[in-house]
């Protein structure tokens, strides 16, 4: 594919060793021209020095046979006005990096509004996976949807579950739970289950929910999680703010030390619920008087990189919390895993990710109508996503009433930024983002859903 | 410094040009001349080197600037030893020497020859001889980029280094595609060139290697009076396409994209084309009285600029016998040269463009000491690293002339020989004046000498900075 990347920042350049990696076409802008150097000289590039907002960079650029902008800019509101403008004269997909929380809450709009395909907040990316790692080991994740809204979380199904003989439609109606089942897998074969499936004990399952609901549905059958109790964060910026805020809708507590007295006033407006101490963390006595001891988890997030990891290490000896610690721009990553701190944080790495996520599913749909397209299950599944523009012979038909293809489910309906899982009594309706899991492959349409 | 890679792309070369000299053998074979075993021989001899080094795959395919630098002048030398082996083993041209002199004058599309008549050679070699440059002209490693799949953006420094100019740009975002994208304009312009030469009822073999000469600005013909026995039509086609070859490639993508109105406004190529138009009307005024008519005096006027500024060499009269005024300024036009990534050589007319701007900015410089500017290309301004690159480019440029100059004079001819001989190797031309005028050549030159002027027409081709880092000794050390 041919991509623009706007801004040779520390994403932009992780973009683009990644994404010329998978053989794709890339041109990089920004005004500074030792970066675009920088750029060209380590990767096989176009670099273009001006402002991608601009109209006359963007078609040297040749935006018009481009098929995905990449705005990462260290300012929302010029990532934005790229990819609005790349939108207006091109006729590519656009995906922004907008980090402002005030911004955060109107996402939806904002896509919806400026036509922008993909909108990524590194802040809020990385907190939500330091939060699935507390929620629960790693293994268990498979893909997230809907920018993390809803996830896909594969596990085992042990005898001690009771789930052994249930039907897939009672998990929903004994045990009050807004999950869906989406795939079987049982020895070799990967079922895709209707409401009638019955579940065996052993067998592996894979469970479309909300992270609220599935982490619900986990404590309710028993599965351990290991999930953290308490959490000690250090640095008390955005992600640590957002980080926060989603541990405590899971009931974790937190405790959040802070060295600016400023942003200690403002996050206890923010987060009511939480401890929020001022002190400077590197001070011994105030991390035992906050009770670093008990802490079962302890994430540093402050803005020095070796604060973080001397921080780590110290309470690696003197606890025995889960540690995480972010590092922004050191390098050394050989080094760092040597340390033996539970999980490190690149947000770099994370934003960087998930766009490559989203360009590969970009480009598995590319000659279709299809949105985006994840193989899962090892390749023996696929999630698709589909945007319904047009009323057709799908629209309007509870889905209970819709004669679907076999081994396919529709898994999720996104209607005007919330998310539903359908039932039978729902239905599709223009405007609405579908996600079908299915084991056939090669669908090209919404319509191919139905069995012809 | 890596020293696998190096030779990883070196065997590349060699396997290349083994491929590349099947041609002269089909030539061979049409015309049923013993010169092929020659060619069959250097064929095997290239593989039985390349093979070997090409089935090791490289350790480690890390590679900066330095192994960039050094493989592409490697490459170079390789390239015309194994290059002359055809001359010395058909017994054409007897002498180590010359056979190298002649083949690098090929290759780095000067076009300078130590053969008094060129008509007795056989078919083959004239082929081989005229193949070289249309290879030379857009370079060896670009093709080996353009058809070898490698990863990183290091191949870059490869480009770097062949490609002439004060700075590469790349016309897509690939090294690899953009390679291809140059091969394919070559090659398209190429035919249509063999095409307008054979509706002029010129043979087949002629309108082939005039057009492999003109299309690698290289200069080497197959009669011993150039292009002068051609009609009117086939010089002013020859003409026309020296001077398209010498434009910088970079317009005809902007003209393939259609982006019409920025390839005209390309500020290199209008000077490039403003210096040839007034060149041809001084010159012209200057020589109208040596020949019978306004026309022919315009058409030998604009073939001998033509020809010079683009480096390119032919000739359709004997230059030398001109007057001073339009002699001096075919001398100026040999330093000129042609436009940046063009297959053309010389200093180029955008670092021309870049070196006058920085003595104006200089001078403005002295009435306002505080003031703030910028040389700028085409309304953008030029990173300080390419004006700095384009001045140490002109010193050494220099410097290099001036001590070739020096090293030749030792051979005893005059003044003027020994000047335009240098000028015409270093920027890649062909012949120069008085004892190496169009009728003239460099069979002369002491052996001494020719290994200079060797030296001088490799430095013209890869400018120079290429070839001086094989003698700095630090470049060679691991660490």
């Amino acid at each position: 594919m041919q991509i623009i990347i706007v801004g040779c920042g520390k994403v932009g350049l992780t973009l683009a060793e990644q994404l010329t990696g998978e053989g794709h076409n890339l041109v990089l802008i920004d005004p500074d021209s030792s970066k675009i150097q920088e750029a060209v000289e380590n990767f096989d590039v176009m670099g273009i020095v001006g402002n991608g907002s601009s109209f006359n960079v963007l078609s040297e650029a040749d935006v018009d046979h481009t098929d995905l902008l990449i705005a990462v800019t260290g300012s929302d509101e010029l990532n934005l006005l790229c990819c609005l403008i790349a939108r207006k004269t091109g006729h590519c997909q656009t995906i922004a990096r907008v980090r402002n929380p005030l911004y955060s809450k109107e996402i939806a709009f904002i896509k919806e509004q400026l036509g922008i395909s993909m909108i990524i907040n590194p802040e809020l990316a990385a907190a939500t996976e330091i939060s699935r790692i507390l929620r629960f080991p790693s293994a268990n994740r498979i893909d997230r949807f809907a920018k993390g809204k809803v996830e896909l979380v594969k596990f085992r199904i042990r005898p001690e579950f009771k789930l052994d003989g249930y039907k897939v439609a009672d998990i929903f109606s004994r045990l009050r739970f807004d999950v869906l089942v989406c795939a079987v897998e049982r020895g070799e074969e990967v079922a895709i289950p209707n409401g009638d499936f019955v579940l065996r004990a052993n067998d592996v399952i894979s469970i479309m929910a909300t992270p609220q609901d599935s982490m619900g549905l986990f404590s309710r059958i028993g599965v351990k999680t290991n999930q953290v109790k308490n959490c000690m964060i250090v640095g008390g910026g955005t992600i640590g703010y957002y980080l926060a805020k989603q541990l405590m809708e899971m009931n974790i507590k937190v405790h959040l030390i802070e060295a600016n007295k400023e942003r200690c006033d403002q996050l206890t407006e923010l987060l009511p619920e939480a401890t929020i101490i001022h002190g400077d963390a590197t001070d011994k006595q105030l991390l035992t008087e906050e009770g670093l001891e008990q802490a079962e988890s302890f994430v540093c997030l402050t803005n020095l990189d070796e604060e973080n990891l001397f921080l780590a290490l110290y309470a690696k000896k003197h606890s025995n919390a889960k540690l995480i610690a972010k590092v922004n721009r050191i390098t050394f990553d050989d080094i760092i895993d040597e340390l033996e701190i539970d999980s490190i944080i690149y947000p770099k790495y994370i934003t960087a990710d998930h766009i490559t996520r989203y360009v590969r599913a970009m480009q598995n749909s590319i000659g279709s109508n299809v949105e985006t397209l994840y193989r899962i299950l090892d390749n023996r599944a696929e999630a698709l996503e589909f945007i319904v523009r047009e009323e057709s012979e799908v629209t309007n038909i509870p889905l209970s009433d819709l004669n679907t293809r076999d081994n396919l489910l529709i898994s999720c309906i996104m209607r005007n930024g919330t998310i539903r899982i359908p039932r039978g009594h729902d239905s599709i309706q223009v405007g609405d983002t579908v996600v079908v899991v299915t084991t056939a492959k090669a669908l090209n349409d919404i319509r191919d859903i139905v069995k012809k | 410094m890596n020293f696998s890679i190096i030779a990883y792309i070196i065997g590349w070369i060699l396997n290349c040009e083994a491929a590349i000299m099947i041609l002269p053998c089909i030539t061979a074979i049409v015309y049923r001349e013993s010169q092929l075993r020659a060619f069959l021989i250097t064929m095997a001899l290239c593989l039985a080197l390349g093979i070997p080094l090409v089935s090791r795959s490289p350790k480690n395919r890390f590679f900066f600037i330095r192994e960039g630098f050094v493989a592409v002048a490697l490459s170079w030398i390789v390239l015309s030893i194994m290059g002359s082996l055809p001359f010395l083993i058909s017994g054409t041209i007897p002498n180590v020497i010359d056979a190298l002199f002649e083949t690098v004058s090929g290759f780095t599309t000067t076009g300078a020859s130590i053969l008094p008549a060129v008509e007795p050679l056989p078919r083959s070699i004239l082929f081989w001889r005229s193949f070289t440059h249309w290879i030379g002209g857009m370079g060896v490693l670009v093709f080996i980029l353009a058809i070898l799949p490698m990863t990183g953006g290091s191949q870059m420094s490869l480009m770097k280094a062949e490609s002439p100019g004060p700075s590469v740009s790349k016309l897509m975002p690939r090294v690899q595609s953009t390679a291809k994208i140059l091969y394919v304009i070559y090659f398209c312009m190429t035919i249509l060139e063999i095409i307008f030469l054979l509706i002029g009822h010129m043979p087949l073999f002629d309108a082939l290697t005039t057009a492999f000469g003109t299309a690698g600005t290289g200069g080497f013909g197959i009669k011993n009076d150039s292009i002068a026995g051609y009609s009117t039509y086939i010089q002013v086609v020859v003409t026309i396409f020296m001077i398209l070859f010498g434009i910088n490639f970079g317009l005809y993508f902007l003209l393939i994209s259609k982006k019409i109105k920025q390839a005209f406004a390309l500020e290199e190529v209008r000077w490039y084309l403003s210096i040839i138009l007034i060149s041809i009307f001084i010159i012209t005024l200057n020589i109208r009285g040596l020949y019978p008519s306004l026309g022919e005096a315009v058409n030998h006027a604009s073939f001998q600029v033509g020809s010079i500024i683009t480096t390119t060499g032919f000739a359709t009269t004997d230059f030398n016998n001109w007057n001073q005024v339009s002699r001096s300024i075919l001398v100026i036009l040999m330093f000129i040269g042609a436009c940046a990534g063009s297959t053309g050589g010389g200093i180029k007319v955008s670092r021309l463009i870049i070196a006058v701007r920085t003595v104006k900015k200089e001078l403005h410089q002295y009435i306002h000491p505080r003031s703030v500017k910028k040389v700028t290309i085409d309304g953008k301004p030029v990173e300080h690293e390419v004006v700095r690159a384009t001045n140490v480019f002109l010193v050494s440029y220099m410097l290099i002339f001036v001590f070739s100059v020096l090293l030749i004079s030792f051979d005893g001819h005059d003044m003027i020989t020994n000047f335009t001989s240098v000028a015409a190797t270093l920027n890649n031309i062909g012949p120069g004046l008085e004892l190496v005028g169009p009728t003239g050549n460099f069979g002369i030159f002491s052996i001494g000498a020719k290994i200079v002027l060797i030296f001088d027409m490799l430095a013209g081709r890869l400018e120079i900075f290429p070839l001086l880092l094989l003698f700095v000794p630090e470049a060679w050390r691991k660490f």
